[in-house]
C-alpha cells in the first residue's frame, strides 16, 4: 500500500525533480476588522527535525502519521508565534489543518484564525520557528490588509521579529479601493448579466409584436444610459445604507433576489412585460444589487479612519467596470442591431442561456442546494 | 507603484480566475505518502541522523558535536541539500557565537560560514585558527580558498606556500594553480596541476578537484578540448560534484552540444544550478513539454531564492535573469551584488555579459579595471569587453 502511494507520489511530481533548498517557513497573514486570517506552511522536513513525524521510522510520512501530529504541531506554532496589533496580543485559534507542495516538497498548512483588539492596518510578528533545531531557517512573511495592500519580511534567528504596518495615503487608498470596484464588478457575473439583459434591446425597439431596430447611436445611448443610471443610483443608495449599518439583509434573500431580478430581467426580453419601463426595473433590482456589492465591500473590510472616501472608491470603481462593459457592448450591438443573428442568437438565444443559467442560481441560493453549477460559474 | 501593483492584481485576478491555482488540499487516505526522507535510501544519512539524535541528547558534548557537523557538511557538498549545513550549524550552537572556540569548532564554524557566503566571518575564524595552530593543514586549506574567492591572490598563494609538506602534492598545486591561474599565470598553474595530477597520489575526491580546477583554466584561456578531457576525468573520479558537473556543462552548451548538455545533467535537477543549465540545453533541442516544465520549475525556485533572500543564489538569480528572463538591467542589478559577494571568474564573466548585454559602460569599466589589474585570462571576457559577443 505504501509502496503504491509512493508510486502515485512519484508520479505526481513527473516532470522536475523536488529542488534542494534551504529551510524556509512561509506565514500569511490577512487583516480585516479586528479579525486575522494566518496561514502557515511549514516544511515536513522541517517539522520531522523538530518534533518526528516518521512514527514507524520508515522515512516515509504519510497522511496519518501527519494527521497523528496536527495537535502537537498546532502546539508548536503556539509556543513560538505571537501577533499583536495596537500593542495587545491577538489571541490565535486553530482551524484547519491541510497539506501543500512547495519547490523542495510537501509542507504542513497549519490556519489559525485570530481576533485583535485593534483594527488598525498592523502587526508585531515574533516568529521563533525552528531556529533551534536549524538556525538558518527563515520565515517569509505577507502581510495583507483590506484593500489588498501587501507587506513582506523576513525573519530570522538573529531578527525574529518584525512591526508591519500598512500607512497607506488617502489617495493610495482611494485607488486601491477603487480597483477592488472594478474588479468586483467584471468579477460578479451576475451583475454583468442583469445589467446585460437590460441592455440587450436598447439597439431595438418593440414594434408591431416584434423587435426593430432603433434608428440612431445616440437612441441607443439615451435608452442606455437611462437604465445604467438608474441602476447606479439604485444600488449606490443600498450599498450606504448597508454599510454603514442602517439596513440590513440577510445574504441568502439578497443572493436569491439577485439571480430572480436576473432571471426576470431576461424573461422581459422574449416576452417584454416591460418595454418603456426597463430603467424602472434598473432601479428596482439595483436596490438589490447594492446589498450584493455591500456584502463583497464587508468581506474586504472597511477602514474606520476613512469610510467615506473608501466606500465612494469603490463605488465610482464599479461604475467605472460597469461603463467599460457598456462602452465595448453598446456599438457592437448597434452595428448589429437589423441582423437576424442578433435578435435570435444574442437577444432571443442570449436570453433565453441567462435566465436558465440565473434560474439554477436562484435554485442554489434560495434552496441551498447542492452546487450544480458552481466548478464552471462563479455565483 | 500602487496604482500599478492594484491594476496588476486586478488583471491577474481576471487572466487567472478559470484557471485553477494550486492550492492546499486534505489527502482522501491515511496511508498517502507526502514526503520521502532523504535517509530513506541512504544508508550514510540514516547514520547520519542517529548521530544527530546523539548530538541533541549531549548538546555540549563537544566531540559528538563535530563528528556529526562534520558528517552534516559533507552531506551537503555530496547531496547538495543546504538543510545540512543548517543542522550542523544547530549541533554547534554553544560554540557558534563564542569568542574562543575550541579548534575543531572553530574550523567546522568557518566551512559553514564559506557555504554561505559569509567570507570575512570564515577569514576572522581561520586566522584565529592558524595563529593557535599554523601547522593545520585543512585550516589553511580552506582559508586559501576563501581568499582565492575573493579575489586576495597574493594572500592565498602564501597559504598555498604554507602547505608544502602538510598536504599532499595534488593539494598544494590545485592550490597554487588556481590562485596563480586568475593573476596573471595560467599556463603556469595549468601545467603545475596537470603534471602533479599525472604522477601525485591522492584520492578519488581530492584528484577529482584538481582535475576540475585545471579545466577551469583551460576553459578560460579557450583550450576547449584539454578542458573536456579534464572534466570528463574529474566526473569518472567523483561523479556526484554538482560544481564539476556544472562547469563542465558549461563548456558543452558554450560549444554548442546541448544534446551533450542535457545527457549529462539529466536527473541531477534537485541542484539549482543544475537545473538552469538543464534549462539552457533543453531550450536548444526540438520543443519538448520537459523544456517548459522544468522552466517553470526554475522560475519557481528562483522566486523561492528571491523571497528568501540570503544571496547564496545570487550568481543563479544573474544568469537566469539575462540568459532565461531577457532581462539585461535586472541581470545586471543582480549580476552587480553577486560581484560584491564573490570575485571567482565565472562572476566576473557574468558581470561582462549582463554589463555588455545592457549596454552599461561603467560595469564594463569595472570588469576592464579588475582584468588589468589581476591580468586575469580569460577569452570570453576579453571579447566582450572588445565588444565581442
Amino acid at each position: 500500500m505504501v509502496r503504491l502511494a509512493a508510486m502515485l507520489l512519484a508520479g505526481l511530481l513527473s516532470a522536475a525533480a523536488l529542488a534542494h533548498k534551504a529551510s524556509d517557513g512561509y506565514l500569511t497573514l490577512a487583516h480585516r476588522g479586528a479579525s486575522l486570517d494566518v496561514r502557515l506552511d511549514l516544511a515536513l522536513r522541517d517539522l520531522e527535525n523538530a518534533i518526528g513525524l516518521d512514527a514507524d521510522g520508515d522515512g516515509a510520512i504519510t497522511w496519518g502519521e501527519l494527521r497523528a501530529k496536527h495537535a502537537d504541531i498546532a502546539a508548536y506554532a503556539a509556543s513560538r508565534l505571537s501577533v499583536s496589533s495596537g500593542g495587545e496580543a491577538c489571541a490565535l485559534s486553530p482551524v484547519a489543518h491541510e497539506v501543500d507542495r512547495h519547490t523542495d516538497g510537501a509542507y504542513t498548512v497549519l490556519r489559525l484564525s485570530g481576533r485583535c483588539a485593534s483594527d488598525a492596518p498592523t502587526v508585531a510578528i515574533d516568529y521563533r520557528m525552528l531556529f533551534d533545531v536549524d538556525p538558518t531557517h527563515r520565515g517569509l512573511v505577507r502581510y495583507v490588509v483590506a484593500d489588498g495592500s501587501t507587506r513582506t519580511t523576513v525573519l530570522t534567528a538573529e531578527a525574529p521579529s518584525a512591526s508591519l504596518s500598512v500607512h497607506t495615503s488617502a489617495m493610495e487608498q482611494a485607488i486601491a479601493y477603487f480597483l477592488q470596484g472594478i474588479h468586483h464588478i467584471w468579477e460578479g457575473i451576475d451583475h454583468l448579466l442583469f445589467l446585460l439583459s437590460l441592455l440587450l434591446p436598447a439597439v431595438l425597439v418593440w414594434r408591431n409584436g416584434g423587435w426593430t431596430a432603433v434608428g440612431t447611436f445616440r437612441a441607443a445611448i439615451v435608452d442606455a444610459a437611462w437604465i445604467v443610471t438608474a441602476f447606479t443610483i439604485a444600488h449606490s443608495i443600498t450599498l450606504t445604507l448597508a454599510v454603514l449599518g442602517i439596513v440590513t439583509l440577510p445574504s441568502r434573500l439578497v443572493e436569491s433576489a439577485i439571480a430572480l431580478s436576473v432571471v426576470l430581467a431576461a424573461m422581459n426580453n422574449l416576452w417584454p412585460v416591460l418595454r418603456h419601463g426597463r430603467a424602472l426595473a434598473a432601479f428596482g433590482f439595483g436596490l438589490i444589487h447594492g446589498f450584493g456589492f455591500a456584502s463583497a465591500l464587508g468581506e474586504l473590510g472597511l477602514p474606520d479612519e476613512a469610510l467615506a472616501l473608501s466606500l465612494a472608491s469603490f463605488n465610482i470603481g464599479v461604475e467605472a467596470g460597469q461603463l467599460a462593459v457598456v462602452a465595448v457592448f453598446l456599438p457592437l450591438a448597434f452595428a448589429l442591431r437589423g441582423t437576424t443573428a442578433y435578435r435570435d442568437v444574442a437577444l432571443r438565444g442570449g436570453s433565453v442561456a441567462i435566465a436558465l443559467v440565473a434560474l439554477v442560481w436562484f435554485v442554489e441560493r434560495a434552496f441551498d442546494s447542492p452546487r450544480m453549477l458552481a466548478s464552471v460559474l462563479p455565483g | 507603484v500602487a496604482v500599478l501593483r492594484g491594476i496588476a492584481i486586478v488583471v491577474a485576478g481576471l487572466a487567472f480566475a478559470p484557471v485553477a491555482a494550486p492550492a492546499p488540499y486534505i489527502p482522501a487516505d491515511d496511508s498517502a505518502v507526502l514526503e520521502m526522507l532523504p535517509e530513506r535510501r541512504d544508508p550514510a544519512l540514516a547514520a547520519l541522523k542517529r548521530l544527530q539524535r546523539a548530538s541533541r541528547a549531549a548538546p555540549d558534548d563537544l566531540d559528538v558535536a563535530t563528528r556529526f557537523a562534520r558528517g552534516a557538511i559533507q552531506a551537503a557538498r555530496t547531496t547538495g541539500d543546504p538543510r545540512y549545513l543548517g543542522q550542523a550549524r544547530s549541533a554547534l550552537a554553544p560554540w557558534w557565537t563564542l569568542a574562543d572556540a575550541p579548534t575543531p569548532a572553530l574550523l567546522l564554524r568557518a566551512t559553514i560560514k564559506q557555504s554561505a557566503h559569509d567570507f570575512d566571518g570564515a577569514l576572522k575564524d581561520l586566522d584565529q585558527l592558524l595563529e593557535r595552530t599554523p601547522r593545520d593543514g585543512q585550516a589553511r586549506l580552506t582559508r586559501a580558498t576563501v581568499r582565492t574567492v575573493i579575489g586576495r591572490y597574493e594572500d592565498a598563494l602564501n597559504d598555498c606556500d604554507a602547505l608544502e609538506g602538510q598536504a599532499l602534492p595534488v593539494v598544494v598545486a590545485a592550490c597554487r594553480g588556481d590562485a596563480a591561474s586568475r593573476a596573471g599565470r595560467a599556463q603556469e598553474g595549468y601545467a603545475l596541476i596537470v603534471r602533479t595530477l599525472e604522477t601525485g597520489r591522492g584520492d578519488a575526491v581530492v584528484r577529482a578537484w584538481a582535475a576540475t580546477t585545471a579545466a577551469e583554466i583551460a576553459q578560460r584561456v579557450g583550450d576547449a578540448d584539454a578542458a573536456s578531457r579534464l572534466y570528463r576525468q574529474a566526473i569518472a573520479l567523483d561523479p556526484a560534484s554538482p560544481y564539476t558537473l556544472a562547469a563542465y556543462a558549461d563548456l558543452l552548451l558554450d560549444a554548442g552540444q546541448p544534446r551533450e548538455a542535457a545527457a549529462l545533467l539529466e536527473g541531477k535537477t534537485r541542484n539549482d544550478s543544475l537545473l538552469l543549465r538543464y534549462v539552457l540545453a533543453l531550450r536548444e533541442l526540438p520543443a519538448t513539454d520537459a523544456y517548459e516544465s522544468h522552466r517553470a520549475e526554475l522560475a519557481a525556485r528562483m522566486e523561492a531564492a528571491r523571497r528568501r533572500g540570503d544571496g547564496v543564489h545570487l550568481r543563479e538569480e544573474a544568469r537566469y535573469a539575462l540568459a532565461i528572463e531577457n532581462d539585461p538591467a535586472a541581470a545586471l542589478k543582480l549580476a552587480h551584488a553577486n560581484w560584491n559577494a564573490q570575485r571567482e571568474p565565472a562572476d566576473l564573466l557574468l558581470l561582462a555579459q549582463s554589463a555588455r548585454a545592457a549596454g552599461d559602460a561603467a560595469a564594463l569599466k569595472q570588469v576592464a579595471d579588475w582584468v588589468a589589474k589581476t591580468r586575469l585570462e580569460d577569452a570570453k571576457i576579453r571579447a566582450l569587453l572588445k565588444g565581442g559577443a
